[in-house]
């Protein structure tokens, strides 16, 4: 059943990075040049290693080293792209050694971790990186021995001849193969063959991590590092006027204080040059806790920045955009989101013809959802090392995508990117986050003033405080029936401070005749940025609420119901640009149906929901059974269908899927970030509620639908449908609809509208 | 600034620190030890903890004034080889996403087990509930500490 649409082909994947990443349609290059010489800074390797394509080095005694290109933040890259490398190289996992690679965009690709990209877009190029190298060996023992390269097999790091006995190691060979031209062509293994990917193997870091050794950004080191952190505003729209050292320069450690500009009037931001506040009030010391410390010293005069205008170049796409000044209150917010939606709207996609069918109907349901601003709250507080001298400079730390950030850096420093090293630390958390870049220019401006390697680091509070958080979104569904209720007519009107969450191309799109997408937005200076499985994570959450709701009123099981405007969407589609495969939709819908025993009486005890969702080219689906504890709803189980292609890892991919739902079932019931006078209400975890090991299920189940077709994203996929399936949980625990996010506010103070 | 003598990991290290300075920043800026990890600062997190003689403590708000002679044991000195049961069991269930948390996590699960060698899963919710794993590990972290108490 594979299907071109839904997989990465390399002509679309050479495509989107070219009109995403500017120059990096060249990050392939590798296959047709070769490259001996390793470029500075790459970690040291030791010894005389022979490197074949950017990806794999192998020393003359046989040690195979792999490189992982992607930056780790816990979606397990680390292990997973170097097996596919070693699938194809046909190496014994359990002797190579895998190493965090260099950051170069031009050996090693985009090297971007996001939008559940790493394996899908990795996936054909390091199979084939992996294939050529293999090849190479075997060329040069066809050529050592004499014998002909058809002769030639391989086992496990081991080069074979048959027919006349010989054999021996990558490793002698190593020498010779890296002489060679890097083959075109090569055709990787069949995926029936495989005996690395699609076998689970432990994190390759496990054991680093259980003891404690520095993988972390936070964690980095150096002689004579300095620590520097931000006082920023108190309140998002305010800006420092002016300030009073003294007390806090007198204080033991402290180096110095001063305000800078992370960026000059009139730069123009690229598409994750995102931040929060502009003019920076920074305190430089010995360590850490001096000056936090000597912060709180600081006697600081804020002012409003009033309205601005930030120049935008968001890949190609140019604008001014207008920042309002007021200093914003959640309740305020939610009541302008909710005039708003009264107004005309943008419209996104029309089939059919919605207001008759709206107009005939003999009934219409209508609901409104509306979720707060999240904060990420990675367990790792943002941090970032800079050493900047006067012609290059050195970054180190935790960044989602270093490529995107450095041709900010270069310009900001006014250094040619060649002259900027980063390298990726493993990341404590990103969801998104760690995509932005703020924290890496700040880091690099502050070691230029000061002059010295500088380690910036924010507390939770200002981590908490100084974020780019999931916007604020709401959205109204409406849909009609006929006087058999029929689903005649399905209407999305939705919109979110800053942005629009809705996906107008997505399910139900294409099931129902007369279909209407609209949407709006409502600027504001509360930044916002991706956020697991963006947008998404709320249109699943409201969509999916209501389809429960919608099949309830039509008398019809939630997931027959969804079958049924699958096979529509199959059999005869509304409209030409639906997103996602209905087969494979409704493939995760049968296998949960089946797994989570939906028809079986025994399982009556539990207050049951379902949802599913399509999103980063994969598809979820899950059951939540709900109990009472404590006089409580809690979610006691969870049955959970994935289709997101050849499964490379299959325990770290049931680990990321249970990690998904965990944290799906933690934002619906307490996710919330508000504001009050542009102050964020919530500074640390005894505040901003996360969800914790009592709350979590005893039981998560996570099935794979099997088949060939190449990877499509797992770590944001399930996420997204968790929240409905909660909510459709907890109607049916206690007899009430939830609408606004965090559930567990709707339930006791039916909060916002 | 005052001079302290502090044992960890049973070995003797001195160091020269602010008395207020907590016992994490000491470890982790003074003496090198970043094992220990920092998340909130409040004691709210459990990133922190470290052992204060068998007692799982938070590091981030423990002056190192008030440590005294009190041994201290952090996620490098749990084990000589990296072979702890609980740190056996967190490599066997292969627990970690990211893996900020789980020294923390590993420290709180080693100091419980030893008080509590054969825990129910209400003892073990109860006891790791001061720890967030923010990428949601909870129900391997709850296997793992399972595993780890059989053996």
């Amino acid at each position: 059943m594979e299907k071109t649409k839904t997989n990465y082909s390399r002509r679309s994947f050479l495509k989107s990075t070219a009109l995403t990443g500017g120059g990096l349609m060249i990050s392939f290059s590798w296959l047709s040049e070769f490259a001996f010489a390793g470029k500075p800074g790459i970690p040291d390797v030791g010894g005389q290693f022979y490197e074949l394509t950017g990806y794999i080095k192998i020393t003359a005694d046989n040690i195979i080293k792999i490189f992982n290109p992607n930056p780790e933040f816990g979606q397990n890259v680390m292990t997973s792209l170097p097996m596919i490398i070693a699938e194809e190289l046909d190496v014994d996992w359990k002797k190579i050694v895998v190493e965090m690679g260099p950051h170069d965009n031009v050996k090693l690709g985009p090297q971007f971790t996001g939008g559940s990209n790493s394996v899908r877009m990795y996936w054909r190029p390091l199979r084939e990186a992996g294939a050529s190298a293999r090849h190479m060996l075997m060329d040069a023992a066809s050529q050592t021995w004499s014998v002909p390269l058809e002769e030639v097999t391989t086992k496990a790091g081991t080069v074979y001849h048959e027919k006349s006995g010989k054999s021996g190691t990558y490793g002698e060979f190593a020498s010779k193969a890296a002489g060679l031209s890097i083959p075109k062509g090569i055709k990787p293994k069949d995926v029936k063959n495989f005996n690395v990917v699609r076998h689970s193997q432990k994190n390759v870091e496990g054991t680093k991590i259980v003891t404690g050794k520095p993988l972390f950004g936070m964690d980095y080191t150096e002689e004579g590092m300095l620590i520097a952190m931000i006082h920023h505003p108190p309140a998002f729209g305010m800006k420092v006027k002016s300030f009073d050292a003294a007390q806090t320069l007198k204080m033991p450690g402290i180096k110095d204080v001063f305000t800078l500009k992370l960026y000059e009037d009139g730069f123009e931001q690229a598409g994750f040059d995102t931040r929060s506040f502009n003019d920076l009030l920074v305190v430089v010391g010995n360590t850490t806790w001096e000056v936090m410390n000597a912060r709180k010293k600081l006697i600081v005069q804020w002012e409003p920045i009033g309205d601005l205008t930030e120049k935008k170049n968001n890949f190609g796409r140019k604008q001014d955009v207008v920042i309002p000044g007021a200093l914003e209150s959640s309740v305020t917010q939610y009541k302008k989101m909710q005039d708003k939606a009264k107004e005309p709207a943008t419209l996104l996609r029309k089939d059919g013809d919605p207001e008759t069918a709206f107009k005939n109907a003999a009934k219409i349901i209508e609901r409104t959802y509306t979720a707060p601003f999240l904060a990420h709250n990675c367990m790792e507080p943002m941090n970032f090392f800079a050493h900047v001298k006067d012609d290059s400079a050195l970054l180190i730390g935790p960044h989602q995508a270093p490529g995107w950030i450095e041709p900010t850096v270069s310009k900001i420093l006014n250094l040619p990117a060649d002259k900027i090293e980063i390298r990726m630390a493993r990341m404590g958390g990103g969801f998104g986050l760690r995509a932005y870049g703020h924290y890496v220019v700040e880091a690099a401006l502050i070691s230029k003033k000061i002059k010295a390697p500088v380690k910036l680091v924010y507390s939770r509070e200002d981590d908490m405080t100084y974020g780019i958080y999931r916007p604020m979104y709401t959205a109204t569904y409406r849909a009609a029936l006929d006087a058999n209720k029929n689903l005649i007519a399905f209407h999305v009107k939705g919109g979110g401070i800053p942005e629009s969450p809705i996906h107008q191309n997505r399910f139900p799109a294409g099931a129902v005749d007369n279909y209407l997408a609209e949407s709006w937005e409502i600027p504001s200076n509360i930044t916002i940025g991706a956020f697991r499985a963006p947008r998404s994570n709320f249109n699943a959450a409201a969509e999916q609420s209501f389809l429960d709701e919608l099949a309830e009123t039509m008398g019809k099981d939630p997931i027959d119901f969804r079958l049924e405007l699958l096979k529509r969407a199959k059999e005869n589609p509304v409209g030409k640009n639906n997103e996602y495969d209905a087969d494979r939709y409704a493939g995760v819908l049968q296998l949960i149906k089946e797994k989570s025993g939906w028809g079986d009486p025994a399982n009556k005890k539990y207050s049951r929901g379902v949802a599913a969702y399509f999103c980063h080219n994969s598809y979820a689906a899950h059951v939540v059974d709900m109990v009472k504890k404590d006089g409580q709803p809690y979610v006691e189980r969870v049955f959970s269908a994935m289709d997101c292609g050849i499964v490379v890892n299959p325990d770290a991919a049931t680990n990321m899927v249970q990690g998904a739902v965990v944290d799906g079932i933690g934002n619906a019931l307490y996710g919330g970030l508000t504001h009050k006078d542009g102050v964020t209400e919530q500074n640390n975890f005894n505040r901003y509620r996360i969800i914790r090991m009592k709350e979590a299920p005893k039981k998560i189940e996570v099935h794979f639908v099997q088949n060939d077709i190449d990877p499509t994203g797992l770590g944001e996929p399930p996420f997204p449908p968790v929240f409905a399936a909660v909510a459709n949980a907890l109607y049916k625990n206690t007899g009430k609809r939830v609408y606004n996010q965090p559930f567990n506010n709707d339930l006791i103070t039916k909060k916002a509208f | 600034m005052a001079t302290y003598n502090l044992k960890i990991n049973g070995k003797m290290h001195e160091t020269d620190a602010d008395p207020s300075t907590p016992l994490l920043w000491v470890l982790r800026e003074h003496l090198d030890m970043v094992g220990t990890k920092f998340g909130c600062g409040l004691a709210q997190c459990g990133a922190c903890t470290v052992h204060l003689d068998d007692v799982a403590t938070r590091s981030c708000v423990l002056p190192v004034s008030q440590v005294g002679n009190h041994e201290i044991t952090t996620i490098e000195g749990l084990s000589e080889k990296g072979d702890h049961p609980v740190q056996k069991a967190w490599v066997e269930h292969d627990v970690a996403q990211c893996g900020y948390c789980q020294a923390g996590q590993i420290m709180t699960a080693a100091a419980f087990l030893k008080k509590n060698p054969n825990p129910s899963d209400e003892d073990i919710a109860a006891a790791m509930d001061g720890n967030i794993c923010r990428c949601g590990t909870y129900l391997r972290i709850r296997a793992a500490v399972k595993s780890a108490a059989k053996s």
